[in-house]
């Protein structure tokens, strides 16, 4: 028993990859530090001990604690996953290992820099409306109405948070760093299904109808086995591969 | 609607056409050698039902008394050939490319431990072995299509000493098929129906057990056509027609 009458936890070990690239002459090591496990303690959780009680110059990202906003991103155990969602008792070996998410800029330790690379992919797929409309809102006509099973497929892909971990877990991307990724495609399906938008697939083509984009896909599925929200990967990439072929 | 690119330079459809390309020869050679392996297997059940079967094959009218004509098992041997050709030439574009893309892949693969991510690894290294050893097998049977038979075709395993080429390409070919059209048909989404997460955990155990069956039946088979051969050598029998095998015309 602990003062404060809670069974004592195991200890976990905890092995992060150390690295600032600021820093001249700082090369990778993997540093071993040992925690002790509360109940309900998540990845997140643990890091945040760590760098109160041992190591205040460890560098990771978060924001909401809450699996929404896509800042935690890492490798854990060799599997990209949010910190902020990952508990603990996942491992009952007790040994877990971190590193930064790869094909992202490091910015040290286990913080990347996903933002470049998500507004990237942004700009390649041109993720926004495009209409005639939308060049010139009238902004005093409302909305048109939308189908309801619409709004929600179109949902479905937006709930993407942009964290990186399909893209970390991508064999094709890590290989060939010009292809989109299954955040692009994604986000390609998004604006298909949004009646909103007016781009055929002869223009959807241009954008994904090469190697670098959805024919590139050597369906490893690292993107739908991933996902920490689930998105529809590999039913998706399937979909949009028989539309481009036929574009 | 007017496309909003008409009036640019359009993307060429070139890559569509051989990511389609690929996956229509897997698809095609991928079935091709489930059934090959079928008919091969039917020395399983005794020399003349082998036999029956090849006469069958090379256009027999009468499979039970007379071969029919080699050549048309020859010209069969060079479409696949052509085929396999075609197969390899475009998926080997996804090999990589270079020492860095070699070793990221290795590496991503050991951070994943990941099946599908490690089963392509496989299929890739599978696809570079059949290049060799299922060029040399294709070429010696479309030049020797007149000596397939229960008693020629068990020489060249044994008294030729081929058999090593045949039980790598054996264990090749099952795994390389089974991984290919599983992956094949997530990748175009062909059964997806309304729970595609759903047929691909059905179509992984179909994939599993698919290449169990096909590589036990490849081994008995294996295992008949070596003890058929190692007795025709026993018996000084090596390059004798078994009956009236390779043909009327001989
Ligand atoms: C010449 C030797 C061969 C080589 C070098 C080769 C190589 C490959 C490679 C690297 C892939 C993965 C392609 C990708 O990731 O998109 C592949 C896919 C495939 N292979 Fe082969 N292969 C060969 C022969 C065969 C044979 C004999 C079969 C039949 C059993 C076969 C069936 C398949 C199938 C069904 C696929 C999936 C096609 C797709 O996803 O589009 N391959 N092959
Ligand atoms: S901190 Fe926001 S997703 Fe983990």
């Amino acid at each position: 028993m602990t003062t404060n009458g809670q069974p004592k936890g195991r200890t976990l070990v905890f092995n992060i990859l150390r690295f600032n690239p600021q820093e001249k002459g700082d090369k990778p090591r993997m540093v071993r530090y040992e925690v002790e496990e509360a109940p309900g303690m998540t990845i997140f959780i643990a890091l945040n001990h760590i760098r109160e009680q041992m190591e205040p110059s460890l560098q990771f990202d978060f924001v909401c604690r809450a699996g929404i906003c896509g800042s935690c991103g890492m490798v854990i155990n060799g599997r990209p996953d949010l910190a902020c969602r990952t508990l603990t008792t996942k491992f009952p070996e007790g040994e877990i290992t971190l590193m930064p998410l790869p094909a992202f800029e490091l910015i040290g330790d286990l913080s990347v820099n996903t933002g470049e690379f998500m507004r990237s992919v942004a700009e390649r797929v041109e993720s926004w409306i495009h209409s005639e409309e939308a060049k010139a809102p009238d902004l005093d006509v409302l909305e048109e109405r939308m189908d309801p099973d619409t709004a929600d497929a179109i949902y479905e892909l937006d709930r993407c948070i942009e964290c990186g971990c399909c893209i970390s877990a991508c064999g094709t991307l890590r290989m060939r760093e010009k292809f989109l990724g299954a955040r692009g495609f994604m986000s390609v399906a998004r604006f298909m299904a949004d009646p909103r938008d007016d781009r055929t697939d002869a223009d959807w083509y241009e954008v994904i109808g090469d190697d670098d984009g959805v024919f590139g896909c050597m369906t490893l599925l690292g993107c739908e086995d991933t996902c920490p929200k689930d998105l529809p990967h590999q039913a998706k990439i399937a979909y949009l591969r028989r539309r481009m072929v036929k574009a | 609607m007017k496309s909003l690119l008409d009036d640019q330079v359009r993307k060429s459809r070139v890559p569509a056409r051989l990511d389609w390309w690929q996956s229509a020869t897997g698809l095609l050679l991928g079935l091709f050698m489930w059934t090959h392996l079928l008919l091969v297997s039917s020395i399983l059940i005794s020399k003349d039902a082998m036999l029956y079967v090849t006469r069958l094959l090379e256009g027999s009218t009468n499979p039970s008394e007379e071969g029919g004509h080699p050549i048309l098992v020859s010209g069969a041997a060079i479409a696949i050939f052509v085929l396999f050709v075609v197969h390899a030439g475009l998926a080997m574009r996804k090999f990589p490319a270079n020492w860095k893309q070699w070793r990221t892949m290795r590496s991503h693969m050991k951070m994943m431990k990941h099946g599908e991510t490690s089963q392509w690894w496989v299929q890739a290294v599978t696809g570079f072995i059949m290049f060799f050893l299922g060029s040399a097998h294709l070429i010696i049977i479309a030049s020797n299509a007149d000596k397939i038979g229960p008693g020629l075709s068990s020489d060249r395993f044994w008294s030729w000493g081929l058999w090593p080429l045949y039980l790598i390409l054996l264990l090749a070919v099952e795994v390389h098929g089974a991984i290919g059209l599983y992956r094949l048909v997530i990748k175009w989404g062909i059964f997806d129906g309304k729970d595609p997460r759903a047929t691909r955990r059905r179509l992984k155990k179909i994939k599993t057990g698919l290449t169990i069956f096909f590589i036990t039946l490849g081994l008995l088979s294996f295992a008949a056509y070596v003890k058929i051969g190692m007795e025709r050598a026993e018996n000084g029998q090596v390059g004798q027609r078994y009956g009236s095998e390779g043909g009327e015309d001989h």
